[in-house]
């Protein structure tokens, strides 16, 4: 491994993606223990609870996604811009400040966990808010970092080239950096605090997360396939409409429930509905540019991601979305393992998958070779592997855990009317059980899929066959 | 070729698509959210002030809308004690704060939102589990601060772990549980039985 060829940007990049596979690795470890603690309840009680397991498992994801996506924009920016990254010394500060603050911040929710009702907890050990727990001082500095890395991007597309790409992230970027200080404050007011509280996580994941993954794809389907810049800007420009032409107002879905009015049931039901409309057109850009290119691209595993993101981007964040979305559904789904089964199979589906990709054209140019084809090792049989392993268990989780949802839907919130007696009957009833079983069987089978991953990243491309090396060469 | 690109699939169409959908709907959503800001704040219609922790509160079906909805009743107290309107807000402010610093949503939903490992508290207060309306404080208080010795998981084998909460952030706890229940949520949860009124 050598990463003396990359370039400056890459380099840091790389950096951002060792820490998002460690971090993605405690995802799913915590995931798995918060999976046996719903079958075992005594399961490290009152030392790793529940609401501690499950911190990590979501925050280990939102963090390791960010680092995927920072790492992502580093790799690409010399590239896209044509010139070296400005204030690269900022940005490897910005680094080593981020990743210190996401440590300590581990840490403490590990060993210290909780702490008093005062603002002494909120701002040094959790402010137990579902995807932002972490405490405002680390708010901050994760502002402060973003800001660097906005500085990084900005500054440099703007004293080399623009791009449609370059366009819509340098403004994507702004939104998405802006939309986070809507989530730190303090009030009492707990419809306000879900109000604001779901600006962040909606405009995020629903959002900017959607049109900054949008933007890798272009990005990658040109680097992987050799697509057209103007056929990929066009498409993009396209998602971009249609994802914040949809998205923006399908906050409303989150609006029923919080004590805001009425309306928000024809504003959220109408424009969530038409949330998956821009990712069906993912679907039929990537497909037909594969298509059209007989899906013969320099970096398979990469390619296979990228296709991978599309279909799971639709079927998580779209179709997933969508079952539950109406408020006539959602009235009896909202708040149960419903949106656990979407949670798993969109930000799997939608991020997961494209950031991985990401990481194989990294591995490429770390390694220096010049295509990631029939030449590997063994065919490539680990990233296969590990590529049908990790979507095999997540789909898998995500039907058990749907199974699981609808029970909980008709037992608990239908039948029962949503009291803790409801809430329990629904718990024990075989038909949850079950799914809550089958989730941990398939849990083990994406942790073999990870465990397959790393070892692919650490060490595809190190050893090429030699006796088909020569076509690759040839081929590329 | 460029010149025979029709112009609903050229370039510069759609990024000028692109900025103004963008643009108009983030305006509509300041609108919107201009709107909605007042509805929810504290003493309105939807979410009423703290100190409706001094009465008692139903969640009762209102045919015209035919869903559940709260309903704010006679003098009731919480810990048979009047609060003015700034020692409410103190106290439940002290609840939420409790809520947060334990991380309840680590396992528990509110108004719908957290995790599912656990009830959702939006109207525990109002919840059956807590015998009779007599013996609601007490139970609380005493689930709250030892939840082993007072586990109700209803057969799951689930229990809350013992947070070490003292007897004045439980009693801060129940007031913000008690406030929560007054919020207008829509009929959410549905066909909640209230305490007191089974059967």
């Amino acid at each position: 491994m050598s990463i003396a060829n990359l370039n400056g940007g890459q380099q840091l990049a790389v950096k951002y993606f060792i820490v998002a596979v460690v971090l993605f690795v405690a995802q799913i470890l915590f995931g798995m223990l918060s999976g046996i603690q719903y079958l075992a309840p005594d399961f490290l009680q009152g030392v790793l609870s529940f609401n501690v397991t499950r911190t990590v498992h979501i925050n280990a994801m939102i963090v390791w996604m960010l680092y995927g996506f920072i790492g992502s924009v580093y790799w690409l920016l010399e590239e896209e811009s044509e010139i070296e990254v400005v204030g690269l010394k900022l940005g490897n500060l910005g680094f080593w400040v981020l990743t210190s603050a996401v440590a300590v911040v581990v840490l403490v929710f590990l060993f210290v966990q909780t702490g008093p009702g005062d603002d002494f907890t909120r701002w040094f050990v959790n402010e137990g808010r579902e995807y932002i727990e972490a405490p405002r001082w680390a708010d901050i500095g994760i502002v402060i970092c973003m800001l660097i890395f906005f500085y990084n991007v900005a500054a440099t597309f703007s004293k080399g080239k623009w791009s449609g790409i370059a366009g819509v992230l340098t403004l994507d970027l702004v939104a998405l950096a802006g939309i986070y200080l809507a989530g730190m404050f303090y009030t009492t007011n707990i419809s306000v605090d879900q109000y604001w509280w779901w600006w962040v996580i909606h405009l995020w994941v629903e959002a900017t997360w959607e049109v900054l993954v949008a933007c890798l794809m272009a990005w990658g389907l040109m680097k992987t396939l050799g697509v057209s810049r103007k056929i990929v800007t066009t498409w993009l420009y396209i998602e971009v409409a249609l994802m914040f032409g949809s998205g923006i107002l399908g906050i409303g879905h989150h609006y029923f429930w919080i004590g805001t009015p009425e309306y928000w049931f024809s504003i959220g039901g109408l424009f969530s509905a038409l949330e998956p409309i821009p990712l069906v057109a993912m679907v039929v850009h990537a497909v037909y540019d594969s298509g059209v290119r007989h899906t013969k691209g320099n970096n398979n595993p990469a390619l296979a991601w990228f296709i991978t993101h599309a279909f799971g981007n639709f079927f998580g964040a779209g179709v997933w979305g969508f079952m539950h979305t109406l408020p006539q559904i959602n009235l009896y789904t909202h708040g149960t393992q419903w949106s656990a089964s979407h949670g798993h199979l969109a930000f799997f589906g939608a991020y997961a998958t494209i950031i991985i990709a990401m990481f194989y054209i990294a591995a490429q140019y770390v390694r220096g070779q010049s295509s990631f084809g029939p030449a590997l090792l063994g065919n490539g049989w680990k990233w296969k592997w590990a590529l049908g392993l990790l979507n095999f268990g997540v789909v898998g989780m995500t039907v058990a855990l749907l199974i699981s949802g609808y029970e909980q839907s008709f037992i608990e919130r239908a039948v029962g009317g949503s009291t803790w007696m409801g809430y329990f009957a629904a718990q024990i009833h075989p038909w949850f059980v079950q799914g809550m079983q089958w989730r941990m069987i398939f849990g083990l089978i994406t942790s073999a899929g990870i465990v397959l991953l790393v070892w692919d990243l650490l060490t595809i491309g190190k050893h090429p066959a030699v006796e088909k090396s020569g076509q690759a060469q040839t081929a590329s | 070729m460029s010149s025979n690109i029709p112009w609903w699939s050229s370039e510069i169409f759609w990024k000028k698509t692109a900025i103004w959908v963008t643009g108009v709907m983030f305006v509509v959503l300041i609108a919107l959210t201009l709107n909605t800001l007042p509805q929810i704040s504290v003493g309105s219609e939807r979410v009423p002030a703290y100190s409706v922790i001094n009465k008692h509160i139903g969640y009762e079906f209102n045919d015209e809308r035919n869903f559940q909805v709260p309903v704010i009743g006679g003098d009731a107290p919480l810990f048979g004690k009047v609060l003015s309107e700034e020692e409410a807000e103190a106290l439940v402010t002290h609840g939420k704060k409790v809520t947060q610093g334990r991380n309840c949503m680590g396992c528990h939903t509110l108004l719908g939102n957290g995790s599912y490992f656990a009830p959702d508290l939006t109207k525990a207060w109002l919840d059956p589990g807590w015998s009779s309306e007599g013996e609601r404080e007490q139970m609380m208080i005493d689930f709250l601060m030892h939840p082993q010795e007072n586990a109700r998981s209803f057969g799951s084998g689930r229990t809350m772990p013992d947070l070490h909460i003292s007897e004045d952030e439980a009693k801060a706890v129940i007031a913000f549980l008690k406030w929560m229940s007054s919020i207008d949520t829509n009929g959410f949860p549905y066909n909640f039985t209230v305490i007191d009124k089974e059967g």
